[in-house]
């Protein structure tokens, strides 16, 4: 199947398709500009862009001049990275989790190709256990960004009702994001794949390429990377094999958070602190975010003020306890944590070199 | 001085650099609680220290890192300190991952080469340090490591600080600063230990300078050059040139020229998101609109017009061999240069580095890790800088056109002038001339496969039937020619490669005479063969591959020589001791053990007749 017939087969068969893909960048499609008080998101994209325009380039989140170069190098090399991805790929495609990390990817792809949009579609692998406003939120951003946003959900996994409880994280994570993200991409025949990874997230993320090449069973061989000097990124494979990419390697959350200040992105509320019902599991904080959470003997939800670092699928993603209400006060909050962003996400303790093997397998 | 500093941390295996970077970012207070955590369980199952925590484990994030106790590939870590960012590159200290070493070096500009005191200067150190110049990194630190177990003699310092000294000048390194440390115990890393031992050192510590090194290059005060990565058409009157910034500034108004074609334009707007900027510098991502609409791709770099820059399609380079399978002379690779992509030959390899002496070393090939100089003959012309005046203008890597490999890594050193003074002399009387008088389609029939295939018998009565039908051929045969032309040839890679280069050149004059060219030549690398096919027009080249078995060919061994391979007698043999790569997809597919010599003649005249001239057997 040649990847165009794929793409369509993909657009019309499994994926559900949201947003319009066809509104042009100008005209875009007039959000709820004055968000609701309790929903802390920094702003629709049409505000921001407004702002944008005041402002010029240096926003409110730089606290020194240093800084703003520092953040200012690191975006000019994803946007190289992702340019570069773009025009060395037959059929690419830009994941998007919907979370922090995701809509940097998003802001700096549309920074890449402006004035036009960015030329390739996002994919989302949709779990069905996200938090629901993580999905409110991608419905609205799929709306406004004039992008086509593919969604992708195991339909074998959730008919066999593949759940986080009843089958583990491991095999659910198995079956629901890593089984799906390869149907997804197999579907699509992508063989370029934006992906939002950095290397400070976790030991084995440290050693992997911008560009990371995938057999055609999406396998990561950690000991068999191409070398992958200056800025020359080989893209060579045969059918069937794929290229991922990280144009988010360089940057630490603190990064992701200055900038996320600094450009006034968009992010989800959950990451602001606010009053929300959790229950506590081997020390962490679980939210519950509908009545599919089965709650113990004597298990009673009880509303406290906190946020999330990182988000994923609601049952696997801890919160944690903070009053941390501005993105200034997020910044602040991340610069002088004393645990890691991924301690929050159960998946990754598992069991040892978690991360590694499930990237083997073709875990993003 | 730069907000950021990108180093590695190089030298032989054992030298302690995992160590020194968990050192560093555990000083640094860049590791978290559940990291620490972590840590601690993994010093009990992996560690070497003992009871005490095993910093290495900190960066040698892979499984059979941790489990060999070894770095294998490069881990990319990032700290602060309030003075400067730093990320770090921790590279291999094996020679087989001496690759990984240099894609860390590429994109660093200071080198921490790390030598373990009790040791002294290694192979490998002296390895490192010859590729982290010729990277084009010119600092160097050294830390002298484990002082702890030479007992912090000064002595013991002196002596490989001095030692290292004349190749350190000889690599042309701005700054060479040595430090004796202790990343076990933490002495001299980040701060200083106080010992009365250790008290004849008054320097700095490492850290102290990471923080204070300049390695600024002036790039910034550069002539003006961006390699275009994409055109955006956002507009039917939208034309937008994006990239990277290599060098120098630019300002709307400035007068530019694309490279290549040479054409001129002013610059109109430099585009920011969603707004217009008035300049840009060197590492800015940006998009460039120009006054004129002038045709530029992908690969085309805009520069100064003040101050272009040149174009070749002959250059001379140093080559780092990444691959195990090596790179010889008369074989073709993909070259990727910035943005913009040609097919390479490699003409001659001028000498081989000796990595511990610097001398200059005869080869015919370079294997995995060697560092060579290369002349490069391109199928077209490219623009570029020498590596020296800019990186990002002079790298290039070499992928395998198969396996999709990256097989080299070069360096630019500076373009070739003799291409340009030798002109393929016209002559009057031409190919299709001489096809005419001879009333024939002058063709290469190539025939591949293992010795005893069949080659030459098939050859031989393919040549009678042409030959009787009054067509004027010639047969080019493996053995026949090794007796003359390529008598100065063995049986090597190397050699094989050159053995089919030059008979695909006398081939290709042979047609050039007008004749049907039959080249019997067990031609084993698809490579080569893809080189033949590509100097013919189309319609002139049919490969044909002559298969039988190995078994079988061994069975009829012609010549004794399968006998005498397997007893050892004859080395680098096809099939024996040396790959042969069948074709993936022959004009035409004869299988030996199937057909007799007969009908496999009967298929090549069928073919013939099909794709070359319907009467080619009529007089």
């Amino acid at each position: 199947m040649s990847p165009k017939a794929a793409k369509g087969a993909m657009g019309a068969a499994v994926p559900l398709l949201v947003g319009a893909a066809a509104t042009p960048t100008g005209a875009r499609l007039a959000g709820n500009a004055a968000s609701e008080p309790g929903a802390r998101e920094s702003g629709s994209l049409q505000q921001m862009e407004a702002q944008e325009r005041q402002s010029g380039i240096a926003g409110a989140g730089d606290r020194n001049g240093s800084m703003r170069d520092h953040i200012a190098s690191l975006e000019a090399e994803s946007i190289e990275i992702i340019r570069e991805a773009n025009a060395l790929a037959q059929n690419p495609v830009m994941m998007y989790s919907i979370g922090k990390d995701s809509c940097v990817m998003l802001h700096l792809a549309r920074k890449a190709f402006w004035p036009a949009l960015p030329p390739f579609p996002l994919l989302h692998i949709d779990t069905t256990w996200k938090f629901r406003e993580m999905i409110a939120f991608r419905d609205r951003i799929a709306a406004e960004c004039g992008m086509k946003v593919l969604v992708h959900i195991n339909r074998e996994g959730l008919a066999a009702g593949v759940n986080p409880f009843t089958h583990g994280s491991d095999r659910y994570t198995a079956i629901m994001k890593t089984e799906a993200l390869k149907q997804a991409l197999d579907r699509g025949a992508f063989d370029i794949i934006l992906g939002g990874g950095r290397r400070d997230e976790e030991k084995s993320r440290a050693k992997e390429r911008i560009f990371s090449f995938r057999s055609a069973e999406h396998r990561w061989d950690p000991k068999l990377q191409r070398p992958e000097l200056w800025n020359l990124y080989n893209t060579r494979i045969h059918p069937g094999e794929s290229i991922r990419v990280f144009p988010l390697s360089n940057w630490t959350e603190a990064d992701i958070w200055n900038y996320i200040a600094r450009e006034n992105i968009p992010i989800v509320s959950l990451y602001f602190a606010a009053p929300r019902p959790v229950v506590k599991r081997s020390g962490q904080w679980i939210m519950v975010d509908d009545d599919r959470l089965p709650l113990g003997p004597g298990e009673k939800p009880e509303v406290r003020v906190v946020r999330f670092r990182t988000l994923g699928c609601y049952p696997l993603t801890a919160a944690i306890e903070s009053a941390a209400t501005t993105i200034d006060e997020i910044v602040r909050e991340t610069e002088t944590a004393r645990t890691s962003e991924r301690q929050g996400r159960l998946i990754d303790h598992d069991q040892a070199a978690s991360m590694e093997a499930k990237k083997q397998e073709g875990y993003f | 001085m730069q907000e950021t500093l990108r180093f590695i941390t190089c030298g032989s295996v054992d030298d302690g650099k995992s160590t020194l970077i968990g050192r560093l970012l555990w000083e640094s207070k860049q590791v978290f609680e559940d990291h620490a955590a972590a840590l601690k369980r993994d010093s009990a199952r992996y560690g070497t220290q003992g009871d005490q925590v095993d910093l290495a484990l900190l960066v040698d994030g892979l499984q059979a890192e941790r489990e060999q106790k070894i770095t294998i590939d490069v881990a990319y870590r990032f700290f602060a300190t309030t003075r400067r960012r730093f990320i770090v590159a921790d590279t291999p200290g094996h020679e087989q991952y001496t690759r990984n070493m240099a894609t860390g070096a590429s994109t660093s500009d200071l080198a921490v080469l790390v030598v373990n005191a009790s040791k002294g200067l290694l192979t490998q150190t002296h390895r490192h340090a010859r590729i982290v110049a010729m990277l084009g990194i010119r600092h160097i630190v050294m830390a002298v490591n484990k002082m702890d177990l030479a007992g912090w003699d000064e002595a013991v310092f002196s002596r490989i600080v001095e030692e290292f000294q004349p190749t350190a000048r000889e690599l042309g390194f701005q700054s060479y600063r040595p430090i004796p440390v202790s990343a076990l115990e933490g002495d001299n890393v980040t701060g200083r230990i106080a010992k009365p031992s250790s008290s004849w050192y008054k320097g700095p510590t490492l850290l102290e300078v990471l923080e204070e090194i300049d390695v600024s290059t002036g790039s910034d005060n550069m002539a003006f050059r961006m390699p275009v990565q994409w055109v955006n058409r956002a507009a039917p009157e939208f034309r937008g040139y994006c990239g990277r910034v290599a060098s120098g500034h630019v300002k709307a108004g400035d007068r530019v020229r694309i490279v290549p074609g040479g054409m001129e334009s002013n610059v109109r707007s430099i585009i920011a998101w969603q707004s217009e900027r008035s300049q840009a510098s060197t590492g800015d991502s940006i998009t460039l609109c120009l006054e004129d609409e002038i045709d530029i791709s992908r690969g085309s770099v805009i520069v100064a017009a003040s101050d272009p820059i040149p174009l070749s399609d002959q250059i001379e380079a140093k080559i780092i061999c990444l691959s195990e399978h090596c790179l010889v002379s008369g074989r073709s690779y993909l070259f990727n240069l910035h943005t913009c992509q040609a097919v390479a030959t490699i003409t001659a390899i001028k000498y081989r580095v000796d990595v511990k002496q610097g001398e200059h070393l005869a080869a015919r090939s370079l294997n995995m890790n060697d560092i060579g100089v290369v002349n490069l003959s391109l199928d077209r012309a490219v623009p570029f800088e020498p590596y020296e005046t800019c990186r990002r203008l002079g790298s290039f890597i070499l992928v395998d056109r198969l396996t999709n490999e990256t097989v080299g890594a070069g360096m630019i050193d500076f373009a070739l002038r003799r291409a340009a003074n030798i002109h393929w002399q016209a002559l009057d009387i031409d190919k299709s001339a001489r096809a005419r008088q001879k009333l024939q389609k002058p063709t290469c029939l190539w025939l591949t496969g293992l010795s005893s295939s069949g080659k030459s018998t098939i050859a031989n009565l393919l040549e009678k039937r042409l030959f009787a039908a009054g067509k004027h051929t010639y047969i080019l045969d493996g053995d026949n020619i090794r007796h003359g032309l390529n008598r100065d040839l063995g049986f090597t890679e190397a050699d094989r490669v050159e053995n089919i280069r030059r008979v695909t050149e006398v081939a290709k004059l042979l047609v050039d005479a007008g004749l049907i060219v039959i080249v019997a030549f067990i031609s084993p690398y698809r490579a080569e063969r893809d080189l033949a096919r590509s100097r013919f027009e189309a319609g002139e080249f049919y490969e044909i591959f002559v298969d039988a078995p190995l078994e079988e060919c061994e069975r009829r061994d012609r010549k004794g020589l399968y006998a005498k391979a397997r007893r050892g007698e004859l080395r680098n043999f096809t099939g024996i001791d040396s790959e042969y790569e069948p074709p993936e997809s022959p004009d035409l597919h004869l299988s030996t053990m199937a057909e007799s010599a007969e009908e496999c003649v009967q298929r090549v005249l069928h073919l013939l007749e099909e794709k070359v001239d319907a009467n080619i057997l009529r007089k």
